[in-house]
């Protein structure tokens, strides 16, 4: 496993905020053959469906959550050619407008960093084990998994099987 | 065997507990034996583990799925389906 893991990865689950100019400084300074750097951050959103959300509470399984984001992690160094790889995920109450997630990925190349962020969110959201519990005026609701977040995970299957005759994921 | 029983997120309201330890009686070897075994006491359990229902469950923190053996001392979590991001 050791020899597979030559990028690093850098795995964080926080209450706390993250400063997003920081973390990029760091990865970015970590090693200078690195020259496209991607990142994406996302936020909790106050309209979800049809009510108006006051807070998001996120629930995790702790253990299993670093170990699922370790996996995705190491995947997509596996299928790209990266330098690095941070993501961060923020647990308990988060207002609208408030950053909870964040994936970088460095390479020599813009195009390894881009798709591989895109393939780590898509897998985060339908491997890691999060739950969001969002408080509205009429009370607490579970969100409901979104079968988009399903099959853009599964596309992702495809086209690496496709490309790289690689099946034994999933 | 015995078990370690983990429940998150809405199964775990819906359970009233986050865990527990179970000691399974030799026929149970497998996920799809312990979900059979859960239902069997009725009620939400019975509800919430129906074949209509969606739920992921994961042994020793990696996603399993109904083939998924099962052995002594195992760490064994149900949970609805993710939405983290």
């Amino acid at each position: 496993m050791d020899t597979l893991s030559l990028q690093p990865i850098s795995i964080s689950v926080q209450t706390a905020d993250f400063d997003l100019g920081q973390e990029v400084d760091t990865l970015s300074q970590s090693d200078h053959s690195i020259g496209a750097l991607v990142s994406f951050v996302g936020l909790v959103r106050d309209l979800n469906l049809a009510a108006d959300v006051v807070s998001l509470e996120l629930e995790h399984y702790p253990g299993m959550t670093e170990k699922a984001l370790q996996y995705i992690a190491q995947e997509a160094t596996l299928r790209w050619s990266l330098k690095g790889v941070r993501i961060i995920h923020r647990i308990g109450n988060l207002r609208p407008g408030e950053r909870i997630v964040m994936v970088l990925t460095a390479g020599a190349h813009r195009h390894a960093a881009y798709e591989a962020n895109t393939f780590i969110m898509d897998y985060l959201k339908t491997r890691a084990p999060f739950w969001k519990k969002e408080w509205t005026p009429e009370g607490p609701r579970w969100v409901a998994a979104r079968e988009n977040d399903a099959s853009a995970a599964a596309r992702w299957h495809q086209i690496v099987s496709e490309r790289y005759g690689n099946d034994d994921h999933d | 065997m015995q078990i370690n029983l983990l429940y998150f997120a809405r199964l775990r309201e819906a359970f009233q507990t986050g865990q527990e330890t179970l000691t399974l009686p030799d026929s149970i070897q497998n996920v799809a034996d312990l979900v059979a075994h859960l239902s069997a006491r009725g009620g939400i359990w019975a509800n919430e583990l129906a074949a209509n229902q969606v739920f992921r469950v994961a042994v020793d923190q990696d996603l399993a799925d109904f083939s998924t053996p099962l052995h002594e001392g195992a760490e064994v979590a149900i949970f609805p389906p993710v939405t983290g991001g």
